[in-house]
């Protein structure tokens, strides 16, 4: 459609005004580069919190136990609520949809952890096997946990890489003998943790063997599970049949949000997705608002154009052009201007959300990678093509309508 | 080549309309040059925009090479404009960014010829008018009969059948009205019939014949000395133009 003559025409004319195209194409150019930028940010922003949520199992409930803040049944608050084993058991077979699922026993402190004259103080996690898929831990090495380390209170541990790395150096440590509290346990596993750094300085021992060797009796400090595929709403039922049974067991009234905390990962995901797409949705909006600007400001400057131009199109017409031939010409002008502007403004707003990523701290976790994917990209050229069209528009519609007769009168 | 029958053209003016031509009955033949005189505001100009389908009329007959040319679309008026009309202006409307060769081509780019040819094509008739040394030129590097001579090129380039002139030289001095004219009188020996407004006597005299033109009608239409009809002038004025050329 747009041959290379009409390409010539084109360049004549916007090089013959070239104060007037820069600034068309400025109002464009700000439109698209603020789009990308915001578009970039909220990007950032969302991998920001999605960062946060990597760590650990997205579709997951973790319950721990605090202190009464209401009477309840003639008992007065301020009880501490423990949970123990028992709760855990029941939990896990009476909820509907629990998937994988772990209890977590604290030990307080950290430890004394020795091999062969190494020595470092790390913290004692003890767990179910399940809570490998709850933490997300990768193994890297050797095993994790398993129900026969449990059911035999096996002294077996798992241990993080910074563990390992300080206690073995560049050997492995699967297979050695180690020192807990002065307690042998056998190093079974390594693992790795895509969250913090003090992740990787855990160690995991089976659940059953810890409250026995560290005098916990059948405590419990945290029950977590994943929900599996549940909707939001199931795992909202999941989480109240939780507090249900543990407000019965420990009698405690079930509305008493300080007796027991109830963390559902479903729940606050879906709140951040919900958030994110408020987040875009505003950027959207401000972006094309933005960008309306722009093609409203090219629309006016093409009209004005086209009326110091009347002549010209009224030679043109006298010389044989059909309207549909000014019609093109018109609306490839503002078609060209507004996609040459545009893709500038596309590459300056690019490289402004690179420059954001380079000087962001490598750790910063609220925002990360601030960025337009391909789609962006995609979605902003067709958005462009259509601006200049429509911008295009009423200046061509008014350019074919000129009556050459009128244009041509000689004053 | 031109055959106009009864035509009438009112313009709408507020509330009831202005009656510009009061049935025109013309036949222009091939390579006729005829030029068109009258008062001002006589409906010389209304009548060439109507045979040069710039403007529509309203009642009557207009074939143009035997086709009927009542109730054109924009587009089809266009494409028949391109294909059988060559326009000059009183005020040359040169494109003032375009050189003269880009000039003549432009025409010949309405047609879809390609780039080449309608280079090549502009440059012969650029040459045909003695402007080839001018091609480059932008048109306020050139004199009033210079860009005159462009804006002829630029009607020929398409070969149209009909060349249309209002005042071709209202513009320009006796010497370059002279120049001019025989452009045109050559153009007329190629076949194509030349149709020119003139206020100026001696300027109508260069053509084969003269119509006369008052408030609509035509009331006068007789040829000249130039094609051999002094016997046939009936006006004193013109004959006495005639006759000082002689
Ligand atoms: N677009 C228009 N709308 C309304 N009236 C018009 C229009 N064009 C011309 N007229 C009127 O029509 C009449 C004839 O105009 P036209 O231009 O044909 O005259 P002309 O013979 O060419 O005069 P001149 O010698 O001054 O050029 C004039 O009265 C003019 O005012
Ligand atoms: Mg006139």
């Amino acid at each position: 459609m747009i041959d290379r003559d009409t390409w010539g025409e084109i360049v004549e004319i916007a090089s013959r005004n070239k104060l007037r195209t820069a600034l068309t194409g400025f109002a464009v150019a700000w439109g698209i580069f603020m789009l990308v930028v915001l578009l970039g940010s909220g990007n950032g922003l969302a991998h920001g919190i999605e960062h946060q949520f990597r760590d650990d199992a997205i579709n997951s409930i973790w319950v721990s136990s605090g202190r009464t803040s209401m009477p309840y049944k003639g008992l007065q608050p301020g009880r501490q609520v423990r949970m123990t084993n028992d709760d855990y058991d029941e939990v896990i077979t009476r909820v509907p949809g629990v998937e994988h699922a772990s209890a977590r026993f604290w030990i307080f402190g950290n430890q004394q952890v020795t091999y062969r004259g190494e020595t470092g103080s790390f913290t004692i996690r003890a767990v179910h096997p399940g809570h490998r898929i709850l933490e997300r831990t990768k193994v890297i090495e050797g095993r994790f946990l398993n129900e026969l380390d449990l059911a035999e209170y096996r002294k077996v541990a798992v241990i993080g890489t910074v563990v390992e790395d300080s206690l073995f150096g560049e050997a492995s440590g699967v297979g050695k003998e180690i020192a807990i509290n002065k307690i042998s346990f056998l190093v079974v596993g390594v693992f790795d943790d895509d969250g913090s750094e003090r992740e990787k300085e855990l160690i995991y021992l089976p659940i059953s063997t810890a409250q026995r060797t560290f005098n916990g009796q059948n405590r419990v400090s945290q029950i977590l599970y994943t929900t599996g595929d549940a909707s939001l709403a199931a795992s909202r039922a999941m989480a109240g049949e939780t507090r249900e049974i543990l407000a019965v067991n420990h009698t405690f009234d079930p509305e008493d949000m300080r007796a027991l905390f109830v963390n559902n990962n479903v729940e606050n995901f879906q709140r951040f997705v919900a958030m994110m797409s408020a987040i875009r949705g505003f950027v959207w909006v401000v972006g094309v608002g933005t960008l309306i600007a722009g093609v409203v400001g090219v629309s006016n400057i093409m009209l004005v154009a086209v009326r110091e131009r009347t002549r010209e199109i009224g030679v043109r017409k006298a010389l044989g052009a059909t309207p549909g031939s000014i019609v093109r010409l018109v609306l490839a002008e503002s078609v060209s201007i507004t996609a040459v502007a545009g893709y500038l403004g596309l590459i300056a707003g690019v490289g402004v959300l690179e420059g954001m990523s380079a000087l962001l701290p490598e750790e910063s976790s609220f925002f990360r990678n601030p960025e337009v994917d391909l789609g962006v990209a995609v979605s902003a050229t067709v958005l462009l093509i259509l601006a200049g069209a429509l911008a295009g528009f009423f200046p061509a519609r008014r350019a074919a309508a000129i009556r050459p007769v009128e244009a041509l009168r000689d004053e | 080549m031109i055959r106009l029958r009864n035509l009438h053209k009112s313009y709408p003016m507020g509330s009831g309309s202005l009656h510009v031509l009061k049935g025109i009955d013309l036949d222009l033949g091939r390579g006729e040059l005829v030029s068109i005189m009258g008062a001002s505001g006589s409906g010389k100009s209304t009548l060439m925009n109507v045979v040069g389908l710039l403007d529509r009329f309203d009642e009557g007959e207009y074939r143009l090479d035997g086709v009927d040319m009542s109730a054109l679309t924009e587009t089809q008026a266009a494409r028949y404009r391109g294909q059988f009309v060559g326009f000059v202006f009183q005020s040359f409307h040169l494109i003032p960014f375009k050189t003269a060769v880009e000039n003549v081509a432009l025409p010949l780019f309405y047609q879809g010829v390609p780039r080449r040819e309608r280079n090549r094509r502009a440059a012969e008739f650029l040459e045909q008018v003695g402007l080839s040394d001018r091609a480059h030129h932008l048109p306020k590097e050139m004199s009033g009969g210079q860009q005159q001579r462009v804006a002829i090129a630029r009607a020929l380039a398409a070969q149209p059948k009909v060349l249309l002139a209002d005042e071709p030289t209202g513009a320009l001095d006796s010497v370059t009205s002279r120049e001019v004219m025989e452009v045109l009188q050559g153009i007329q020996e190629q076949g194509v019939t030349v149709l020119i407004i003139t206020h100026e006597h001696d300027i109508a005299e260069m053509t084969d014949r003269i119509v006369h033109l008052v408030d609509g009608r035509i009331v006068e239409d007789y040829p000249t000395a130039r094609a051999g009809g002094s016997q046939a002038r009936p006006q004193p004025a013109a004959a006495a133009g005639g006759e000082a050329r002689a």
